[in-house]
Formats: C-alpha cells, sequence, structure tokens
C-alpha cells in the first residue's frame, strides 16, 4: 500500500513537472544512457588518478566496492595496449529516484530541447570532474591489480 | 601563454593574453597548491584535516574562518541543501573550489590582466577576449559521452561551473542525510557574475535533483542548462543570450 502511494506520489510529480514546463519536441533522438565512459578523455589536460606512470597489463580489471555515502560506487577498468581505455560503473548511486517537490512558480519560464553533440572547437569546456574520493579509491584498487 | 597543472587533484588550466610573464602563472599555481595544502580532506596535516581532528576553533586562520562564512551563508540561501557537515566532520570543497578560482582571478586582474581564464575540474571563469578578439568560448560538456560537447556558449567576465554526471563529488548532500540525492539529473551547468557563485549555486542546486533548475530560475544572476537521464535539457529563461550562433 504505502508503495502504491509513493507510486502515485511520483506519477503526481511527473504530471505537475510536465504540466509546468514549456515543452519542445525534441528534434533529434536523446543519446542512451549508457555507464560507460572515459573519464581520462579530457580534451585539454590529463587526469590524476592513474596511481603511476607504467603501462598496465591488457585486460578488465574490477575494484573494490566503496561507499560514496549516497550509495556503492564499483568500477571496471579495461586495459587496452598498456593503457587505461574505459571505466565501467558496475554499481553506481544512481538506481533509486525519490519523488520531488517542483517549484511550480518558477517552471514556467523553463524551456527544454533535445541535447544534440556540437563541433567541438571551443576555448574550454565545463563538466563535472570525476573528484569523487569513493571513485578514485575503486580505480586505484582496479589498477592496482592490473600493474 | 597557456598552462596545466595537477592540482587539488584535478587538471587546473590558466590561459593568459595579456602578457608572457611566466611568473603569473607560477604564482597562480602556487596558490592553488596553497589552497589545497589548507582544505584537502584527504592531506592529513592540512589544517582542515586539523580542525576535523579537533583544532579549537581560536587557532583556525582567519581565511578558514571566512571561508566557513561563506560556506555557513550559502547554506542558509539554498535551504539547507549545501551543507559541509558529512558524519561530524567539515568538508568545505563544494565552495572552494569556486572562491580559489575566484581569487586566483583577481589576483591576476590586480596584475593589470583583463583577457584570461583559468579553468579547475571543468570549473571556469573567463575574463575579457581571447588572442582574436572573441568572447571564450566555453563548450558544456555532454554527461553520456565526455568526448563530445552539446551546447557552446559566449562567455565574457562571467564564471560557468557544471555539477554532475554519474559519480556525485562527496560535496553535495540533501538536507537531512537521509535519501539519495539523484533524481535523474545528468549534470547542471550554471553561469554566474563570477565563478564563486556559478560552483556554489551549481553544486547546491544539483542536490536539489529536477527541481534544481527552477532554483536557478527564481534567483538573481543566474543562468543554468539542466541535463536529465533522458538526453533532455532544461534551461533558465535568460540562458539563450550566452549561447554561441
Amino acid at each position: 500500500m504505502k508503495k502504491m502511494f509513493i507510486g502515485i506520489a511520483v506519477l503526481a510529480t511527473l504530471v505537475i513537472y510536465s504540466l509546468g514546463v514549456r515543452h519542445e519536441q525534441p528534434k533529434i533522438a536523446a543519446p542512451a544512457t549508457s555507464t560507460t565512459t572515459k573519464p581520462l578523455a579530457s580534451s585539454n589536460s590529463q587526469q590524476s588518478t592513474q596511481p603511476n606512470n607504467g603501462t598496465y597489463k591488457d585486460g578488465s580489471y574490477t575494484g573494490s566496492t566503496e561507499d560514496a555515502y549516497y550509495g556503492n560506487v564499483q568500477v571496471q577498468a579495461t586495459i587496452s595496449g598498456g593503457k587505461l581505455t574505459g571505466v565501467t560503473f558496475l554499481q553506481h548511486p544512481d538506481a533509486h529516484a525519490n519523488s520531488i517537490y517542483i517549484n511550480k512558480q518558477a517552471m514556467p519560464y523553463l524551456e527544454q530541447e533535445a541535447i544534440k553533440a556540437q563541433s567541438a572547437h571551443v576555448d574550454i569546456i565545463s563538466g563535472a570532474t570525476y573528484t569523487s574520493q569513493a571513485f578514485i579509491q575503486s580505480l586505484t584498487s582496479a589498477l592496482s591489480q592490473a600493474s | 601563454m597557456k598552462q596545466t597543472k595537477i592540482s587539488m587533484g584535478m587538471p587546473i588550466t590558466v590561459e593568459i593574453i595579456d602578457s608572457t610573464d611566466k611568473q603569473l602563472l607560477n604564482d597562480t599555481f602556487a596558490f592553488f597548491r596553497k589552497v589545497d595544502n589548507r582544505y584537502s580532506t584527504y592531506k592529513p596535516d592540512s589544517e582542515i584535516s586539523r580542525i576535523n581532528n579537533g583544532l579549537p576553533r581560536d587557532r583556525w586562520s582567519a581565511e578558514m574562518k571566512k571561508v566557513m562564512q561563506l560556506c555557513e551563508a550559502t547554506k542558509q540561501e539554498t535551504n539547507g541543501y549545501f551543507d559541509i557537515k558529512h558524519q561530524g566532520k567539515l568538508d568545505p570543497s563544494g565552495l572552494v573550489k569556486g572562491w580559489a578560482i575566484w581569487e586566483a582571478a583577481k589576483q591576476l586582474r590586480q596584475h593589470g590582466l583583463q583577457n584570461f581564464y583559468i579553468e579547475a575540474g571543468g570549473d571556469v571563469q573567463a575574463m575579457g577576449l581571447h588572442a582574436h578578439n572573441q568572447p571564450w568560448t566555453v563548450g558544456i560538456r555532454n554527461p553520456f559521452d565526455t568526448s563530445q560537447i552539446v551546447k557552446t556558449l559566449r562567455i565574457h567576465n562571467k564564471g560557468v561551473a557544471t555539477s554532475g554526471t554519474y559519480i556525485r563529488g562527496q560535496h553535495i548532500y540533501t538536507p537531512n542525510h537521509s535519501q539519495a540525492v539523484s533524481q535523474g539529473v545528468q549534470s547542471l551547468t550554471v553561469i554566474a557574475d563570477n565563478i564563486y557563485e556559478a560552483d556554489r549555486f551549481a553544486t547546491a542546486a544539483f542536490a536539489m535533483g529536477k527541481e534544481g533548475i527552477a532554483f536557478i530560475e527564481q534567483r538573481t544572476g543566474l543562468e543554468g542548462y539542466m541535463i536529465d537521464d533522458l538526453g533532455l535539457a532544461t534551461f533558465t529563461s535568460g540562458f539563450k543570450e550566452y549561447i554561441h550562433a
């Protein structure tokens, strides 16, 4: 019963949200959500998560599970050609959304669009970085197995 | 001249157009090292670590007291969403990054510089114009594919900060500390007059989930671009004026 109430609350929130914003029909398909990413693929700089400068043995290495307070973080590092080529999140704290309170007064001014990849000719890139200690610990543990 | 160094656990880039005096770069990076040595919770001998191990308040540095006041003020301004207390320990890193970039930018301005940018871990203060006499362009990284950008902004004397993606920094907490912060938001980019304002409000608004963009809309002087789990962006009423054609 309680679950049903939560479900209704979430649904009601989504309905309020959808009524409150001015929808523009997405012009292109939204990209699929993926938990695989390349945190070392920063265009103008180097990340510091690699514990040493040596080359690693090829393969996939599973890192330790680390408590990131809001959930567990566990990564798998893929080494190819002696280099870290990919990091997959086996666990990340995104799984359970909570119902949210929407401020209806502010929403009518907001607009929406589907995101679309653009030419990368920019001076500077703004994006979130992987500074979470849980991420670094799990990755360090994965990489220690590859050295 | 342009230089990137790892400091405060992240790459920091400084580009200066109107000088070739390398000392300016050296001083800027020295400042970030000093900030890291004082505020890093990963360094056992940093001032913040000593505070968390019981250093009494009357022995805190004046700068630390000021930063703590800024954290407290930010908590008030964000209905408790910005909170540096976590399991009895203080971690002001959610404010220190933006604060440090803005302090470093002010120091360069005091040297008479007008055209430069400082970027630390994806947060930017862009001043004046770049080498071709145009405003700096700042790309918003695609949270689904970090090799791409999804929006290009023209930034002149403003700060741009992005909070989010899969792993939230540990400085993002909810007011009651009992629930996960994830509410379907992949990233939230905030533009403000300076990076200190942009960073602290991006951090707090990201913790609010989808409501965060409404908070940014309501607050004077802030514009925002939020990307959700489905690749749909929601942006504030004044955001468009920063979009590069």
